[in-house]
């Protein structure tokens, strides 16, 4: 028995080996919170927000890039559309957050704005500032995957968190709120 | 008190299985008879009491008793009985205790119709099976106690997650844990083999069936997994490459090819070392397909929520198991002399040819699942491998499987001429061509690709059966006659693999499907592939424990009614869940296939309506290959067992578990 075919026949096992070794690390991280396989990362996260100008809704003022970079608060992006349901099921839960002093700023995607009117009149206008997105250029430029998504803007304009989610009780307490204590 | 039992049983079934591995692996050391047969006791009586405490779960269930946190924490007061009982191992901790009884059934069936193994060669299997069940049951006691209590009790439990309230998922999970376990007896006959340094064609002949059965378990599990997806996640998908479903495929591809390489070392005394390496690897595969995903590490719509330290035990058992069988093969293959030459061209080579092709595309399969947590880990980077990736590197390793197919049982053993098998195929070649032309003209590259090989396999497996009963070379009475006296095994492998190409004939229809979403009011109608579908109602309805939107679709074809559709979405109070019904009507040829997603402000609602071409075929051809399994497994030489024992032949029958 010649020596390589015997190491042949351990190369299963180191094979094994390696991959258990990999998978200890990937829990020991898990455990340390630095690996979630869960997180559906947008690339935008710690990187400033692209380029962009958007008009408001019935001839009031929208904003850009610019203008959100300027702000000395924490600012929290809602992409929705009136035609989505799920935006209507956090419609609440964003009411709630704006009245605890959150600001947040609205992007209809890909709306009509009377549809919007419609929608802001029945669920509630929780947003301090509202743009209309028809093209939804500026979505896909954000890396928008669908609605609602939400991005909290750190004074600066930096992406410090994201979520392409509802923004639903269990998410704005387990990770909206700690982003913002610690940007606080 | 019942669950307290239960608990106890479940302790007494690990003490069991302690002594279970001490006397069937120290056994045959001692030369004593008496203790040679203890295993076989052993192991019916760990089934036995490990069976106690699963009954025990299951009547926490059934009797609501929130005091058992699993029950608190999975069922509710509102859940209907059938729920209650499937809801037992619709979770973690349950499933756990599941997989750990099918594991044990294994022994005990091994215990009670192992007869015609040698007395040391199955003490030994006992042992080895009893030191893996005895490491998991461990596990369940230790951090996975489906028995735990909760102080005081809640009034209501939590509830079945909706989407598992479905009858697919009563018969899904036993049925696949079955196949995943059951690559357990062959996982434990190459360890014992390993131990006592021989493998020979007997011991090809005692592991196929034990293979062949959990492979057609497996493939039915899959199967009924892949149609559950299908009609409760109301994407009008079969498979979807997510992680979960991709590591129960693996086992399946290593089981299929090993099936294959255990019948050259039954007939040929060839490809020993490779068999019992791919019997090592089925079954390790298995246990990371129940216990990867357990850990949480893998990032799927089905991951269960474990804590860490679960991982962490789960990754010591994996590490134990497969790292040990493979240190003792990395250090007792050597001793497995290969014996049976043979040319390239022969039914060794084509079966070869399987291993080799299937085991790639195990390793494709196996690499898109890996890929994002360890690029994760290497180099910080988080993408996600998706269907795109398996389509394109999938599909260019099935066409030669596909082409092999139909040649490979046409071969002889040891030597054989490609042209007489292939002068048998020459007109379902032409056939397949046919189809090939026909569809690529309409421009379906893929879809032509996939229906000229389904065409291929499923008459070359028809051509093959149709060799061995001579048929129009006799009188047709004559050649039906046969079809009772050729081996079992053999329309067992031509059904199998009719079965494979009724699957992919199915697969390739399903890439011709047409699809659109709209929002519909009362009265509106679209057109969708040659049918009118026209929204006549919706209504709201009530179930057991939901509240639904029930919406009325006509379904006509030029004028004529075809079907009325009633597709839902349900809303579960007690979870405040929403999940979508779908409404699904086959002919056998086509599914029509709709959606509601949901009412918009202006009494209508979105809809998404699908036409799937042969997608029941899909189902149909895995329900087939199983079939083919299970016909294969009634041959004469299964039932009689091995030659070295006949005389403990028992009445046949009972040997064909």
């Amino acid at each position: 028995m010649s020596l390589s075919r015997r190491m042949m026949f351990g190369l299963p096992l180191l094979v094994v080996g390696v991959g258990g070794v990999g998978f200890y690390e990937l829990l020991r991280r898990m455990q340390t919170g630095s690996y979630n396989p869960q997180a559906f990362d947008n690339p935008l996260v710690g990187h400033d927000v692209p380029d962009f100008t958007l008009t408001g809704v019935d001839g009031k003022e929208g904003f850009d890039k610019k203008l959100l970079a300027a702000q000395t608060r924490p600012v929290l992006v809602n992409f929705f559309a009136s035609w989505c349901v799920p935006c209507a099921g956090e419609a609440p839960y964003l009411d709630r957050l704006a009245k605890s002093g959150v600001d947040i700023w609205g992007i209809a995607y890909q709306d009509k704005p009377e549809a919007i009117g419609l929608y802001l009149a029945k669920y509630g206008n929780p947003y301090a500032r509202l743009a209309a997105d028809p093209s939804g250029r500026t979505a896909i430029n954000w890396g928008v995957y669908g609605v609602p998504e939400s991005f909290l803007i750190a004074p600066g304009g930096k992406v410090v968190w994201h979520v392409a989610a509802p923004l639903v009780p269990e998410v704005i307490d387990d990770q909206l709120r700690p982003a913002l204590r610690r940007l606080a | 008190m019942i669950p307290t039992l239960g608990n106890f049983a479940l302790a007494l079934a690990l003490a069991i299985a302690v002594a279970q591995s001490v006397v069937g692996i120290a056994g045959p050391m001692l030369r004593d008879r008496q203790i040679l047969r203890a295993a076989p006791a052993l192991a019916i009586g760990q089934f036995v009491m490990l069976g106690l405490s699963f009954l025990a779960l299951v009547w926490a269930g059934v009797v609501s008793d929130f005091t058992v946190r699993n029950v608190a924490e999975y069922s509710s007061s509102t859940t209907p009985l059938f729920y209650r009982i499937t809801g037992t191992w619709g979770n973690h901790d349950g499933s756990i205790l599941l997989w750990c009884l099918i594991l044990s059934l294994c022994g005990a069936t091994v215990g009670i119709f192992g007869n015609s193994i040698p007395t040391s060669l199955r003490s030994r299997v006992l042992g080895v099976l009893g030191l893996v069940s005895g490491g998991f049951m461990a596990f369940v006691i230790a951090v996975s106690n489906p028995f735990a209590r909760i102080w005081p009790p809640p009034l209501h439990g939590a509830g079945v997650n909706p989407i598992l309230q479905d009858p697919g998922l009563a018969v899904h999970p036993p049925i696949l844990y079955t196949g995943y376990v059951g690559f357990s007896i062959a996982f434990a006959f190459a360890v014992a083999a390993l131990i006592e340094g021989r493998v020979d064609a007997a011991w090809g002949r005692w592991v196929r069936p034990w293979a062949l059965v959990s492979w057609l378990f497996l493939t039915c599990g899959i199967c009924f997994g892949s149609l559950w997806s299908y009609y409760t996640l109301g994407w009008g998908g079969f498979w979807f490459w997510d992680p979960v479903e991709n590591v129960a495929l693996l086992p399946w591809l290593t089981g299929t090819a090993l099936i294959h390489s255990a019948i050259v070392v039954e007939k040929r005394e060839a490809l020993k070392t490779w068999s019992v390496l791919l019997a090592i690897a089925t079954f390790s595969l298995s246990l990371c397909g129940t216990f990867l995903v357990r850990s949480g590490l893998l990032n799927s719509v089905h991951a269960f929520s474990a804590s860490p330290d679960q991982g962490l035990f789960i990754l010591v058992l994996l590490a134990l198991t497969i790292g040990g069988s493979l240190l003792l093969f990395a250090f007792r293959a050597p001793v497995l002399a290969a014996s049976g030459v043979f040319a390239p061209v022969s039914r060794e080579g084509a079966l070869i040819l399987n291993n080799i092709f299937l085991c790639i595309i195990a390793a494709v399969v196996f690499t898109g699942t890996m890929y994002p947590p360890f690029l994760a880990l290497l180099f910080n980077r988080q993408i996600s491998v998706g269907a795109p990736f398996y389509d394109q590197a999938v599909l260019p390793l099935t066409a030669p499987l596909i082409l092999a197919m139909a040649v490979g049982p046409m071969l002889s053993w040891k030597r054989a001429a490609l042209l007489p098998a292939l002068t048998k195929l020459w007109f379902v070649a032409v056939l397949a061509l046919v189809v090939f032309g026909a569809f690529i003209l309409r421009g379906h590259f893929v879809a032509a690709l996939g229906l000229a090989g389904a065409v291929w396999v499923v008459m070359g497996a028809l051509v093959d059966l149709a060799e061995r009963v001579r048929l129009f070379r006799i009188p047709l009475g004559q050649s039906f006659m046969r079809l009772f006296t050729i081996p079992r095994a053999a329309i067992g492998a031509s059904l199998g693999h009719l079965g494979f190409g009724i699957a992919v004939l199915g697969i390739a229809g399903m890439s011709l499907q047409t699809h659109t979403i709209r929002v519909l009011n009362p009265g509106q109608s679209i057109d969708l592939g040659g049918y009118n579908w026209k929204l006549i109602a919706i209504k709201p309805a009530t179930g057991p424990n939901y509240s639904a939107r029930d919406a009325t679709i006509e379904v006509s074809r030029n004028g004529h009614l075809v079907q009325i559709l009633h597709p839902e979405t349900r809303y579960f109070t007690d979870q405040k869940v929403k999940t979508v019904a779908a409404a699904i009507r086959s002919n056998g040829v086509r599914n029509l296939f709709a959606t509601f997603a949901g009412d918009n402000n202006s009494g209508g609602g979105e809809f998404r309506f699908n036409i799937h071409p042969l997608a029941p075929e899909i189902w149909l051809g895995g329900l087939i290959m199983a079939l083919g399994g299970a016909i294969s497994l009634t041959d004469r030489r299964f039932r009689v067992g091995a030659p070295v024992r006949s005389r403990l032949r028992r009445p046949s029958g009972s040997a064909t578990v």
